[in-house]
């Protein structure tokens, strides 16, 4: 899929996502706008993965490490086939399995994350079966930056150098800000490049809201012999003006006059991308 | 009782087992954290080099990373002290484990009081305790060579998570060699007598035995309850024998918190007529010595559980 029809997909799933925490009255809004464009680029271009092929042996897997932006997921799963929208009609809702973290009750979903630091251990383990099997199969972790925190990760960092897990692919949604703050003052985690590259992975680092610099990275080869890892810097709440770049932004409910000005914000960028 | 054979540890028998199962379930996969040759898992490893994964010291790791490779359609068996895999990877058995129904059965190595003169931080006494209180896990502890072997060939083929709670010691024989029989939910009665009801499971069901003989020879005729599956619960058997004895005893290597006897209290406070006595480990670090030192300070050696069953049978 070209770059401009990315962009608005990732678009149709900002408004989709503004719309549903608005509706739902919860969310992890921030958090979810920030990391939308990379699960657009994987769900629409990268990922070799369908709705009919999910779960099969041979076929990518995505895990979602940072399960609290799980709005973005929903929406995405649901643009792309997973599940009808309708479905999301109850989310947060009395009985619904479309709570506010990722569960494999949902089609489309692997693993049930939410708590942090478990993802990558998770895609170590995916990334280990694929080579006792000998597929070419890929898998891809997405993590938060505040998450690096976690010891756990290291665990698994260190295992993935280890084993040479060429074929698993960690994405880091580098915003700078957790709920608390700034990454740097509530725990300084830098450098997470240089921290990686210690541990055995090949890093690229990008503009993660920025689709061609996403797709270059996401699809280019891996000749290392070690895992690889996507600093993706983004910004928190981005493409609501009022919401970028604030920490305040994580899990908080636009008010009304906010939803009304975020959705005619989307609506301008849409028809920016159309006038293309 | 079998006492003719040789007695072995669980882990001669899990690794004997799970050495022959590999041959025909190339799915198979053993993690260990470091911990190979104190899980008995050396020459499976070594045999089986394709199907072993070894994580390094880092058992949240290794728990995360079982799931991931359960996830991907492998059956992995995961070794580390009991002590560690219930304690510093719970939330990741809890979460990537229970919750995500992924099919990871974790052996607890080591178990109870194995480390005894280790101290508290090899002591696993909060074990089942722990396990029991997680959602989607099943949870067994078996007693002796026979019945280790029984369990292994159910979870093998099982598709259920499940937490396995083994001793190190050789395991003194309680069932015939021919044993074959595990079902989850099942108790085994060993014994049978009317005037007192011993319940017990894992390293503890051997000296329970040998007391319900001691007692015998007083005149005390004691049934003899091999609970196994901590999780889940033999509770129709519970709720029968809260019925018809009017005291029952258990034994336990965990602390008598939210242990065994608190599993069977919950039954028979909703269903009997019996008094219950817990025997365990107190709620307080355990002190050092033999492991046999150590059960006979907190009475549960044959002579000191056959005591305290004439004790309360006095009332
Ligand atoms: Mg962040």
């Amino acid at each position: 899929m070209n770059t401009i029809e990315l962009q608005k997909k990732a678009l149709t799933i900002r408004e989709a996502v503004w719309e549903l925490i608005y509706s739902a009255k919860t969310g992890h809004t921030g958090s979810d706008f920030s990391c939308i464009d990379i699960l657009t680029a994987l769900y629409f271009d990268v990922l070799q993965q369908t709705p009919d092929t999910f779960g099969k042996p041979e076929t990518d897997t995505y895990i979602q490490s940072k399960g609290h932006a799980v709005e973005a997921l929903y929406e995405t799963l649901a643009l792309r086939g997973y599940f009808p929208k309708t479905d999301l009609n109850n989310f947060s809702g009395f009985k619904t399995h479309y709570i506010g973290h990722p569960t494999n009750d949902i089609h489309g979903i692997e693993m049930n994350t939410g708590s942090l630091g478990h993802g990558l251990g998770l895609g170590v383990g995916v990334a280990l079966a694929a080579k006792m099997d000998k597929l070419t199969k890929k898998t891809f972790v997405l993590m938060g930056d505040g998450e690096q925190a976690e010891g756990s990760i290291w665990e698994a960092a260190m295992a993935a150098g280890n084993y040479h897990l060429d074929n698993l692919i960690g994405i880091i949604d580098h915003n700078k800000l957790q709920i608390s703050g700034s990454t740097t003052s509530v725990m300084n985690s830098e450098s997470l490049a240089s921290k990686y590259t210690a541990f055995g992975w090949d890093v690229i680092e990008i503009n993660g809201n920025d689709m061609t610099d996403l797709l270059d990275a996401l699809h280019q080869d891996n000749l290392t012999s070690k895992p690889r890892l996507i600093l993706a810097n983004t910004i928190k709440g981005k493409g609501i003006s009022f919401m970028e770049n604030q920490a305040n932004w994580h899990h908080k409910v636009p008010s009304e006059s906010q939803y009304l000005e975020g959705l005619n914000e989307l609506k301008a960028q849409k028809e920016a991308l159309e006038n293309d | 009782m079998t006492n003719s054979i040789e007695s072995k540890t669980a882990n001669e028998v899990i690794c004997a087992t799970l050495s022959d199962a590999v041959k025909t379930t190339p799915d198979l996969v053993v993690l260990t954290s470091d911990s190979r040759g104190s899980a008995g898992m050396t020459s499976f490893i070594s045999d089986n080099p394709a199907n072993s994964i070894e994580t390094g010291i880092a058992e949240q790791n290794l728990v995360t990373v079982a799931a991931g490779l359960a996830h991907a359609h492998k059956r992995p068996f995961v070794f580390s002290p009991a002590a560690f895999l219930t304690m510093r990877s719970v939330e990741q058995v809890k979460v990537d484990v229970a919750y995500s129904k992924t099919n990871v059965k974790l052996i607890g190595i080591s178990g109870g009081n194995s480390y005894s003169n280790l101290g508290t931080t090899h002591h696993s006494l909060q074990d089942l305790a722990i396990t029991c209180a997680i959602p989607n896990l099943e949870v067994y502890t078996p007693a002796d060579q026979f019945e280790t072997r029984a369990l292994l060939n159910y979870l093998i083929h099982s598709k259920k998570p499940a937490y396995v709670r083994v001793g190190k010691r050789k395991l003194d024989n309680c069932y015939p060699k021919d044993w074959s029989t595990f079902v989850p939910g099942k108790a085994n009665i060993l014994r049978n007598g009317a005037d007192i009801c011993l319940i017990s499971a894992g390293e503890t069901l051997f000296p329970t035995l040998q007391a319900a003989s001691i007692l015998a020879t007083k005149g005390i005729e004691a049934t003899v309850v091999d609970l196994v599956s901590i999780k889940p619960l033999d509770t129709e058997l519970l709720h029968k024998l809260a019925q018809k004895f009017n005291l029952i005893l258990s034994v336990e290597e965990h602390s008598i918190i939210n242990g065994i006897g608190a599993q069977i209290a919950t039954i028979i406070a909703q269903h009997a007529h019996a008094k219950l006595k817990i025997l365990g480990f107190p709620d307080e670090p355990a002190i050092s010595g033999t492991q046999d030192e150590v059960f006979a300070y907190y009475g549960l050696d044959a002579e000191s559980i056959a005591q305290k069953a004439i004790l309360s049978l006095k009332g």
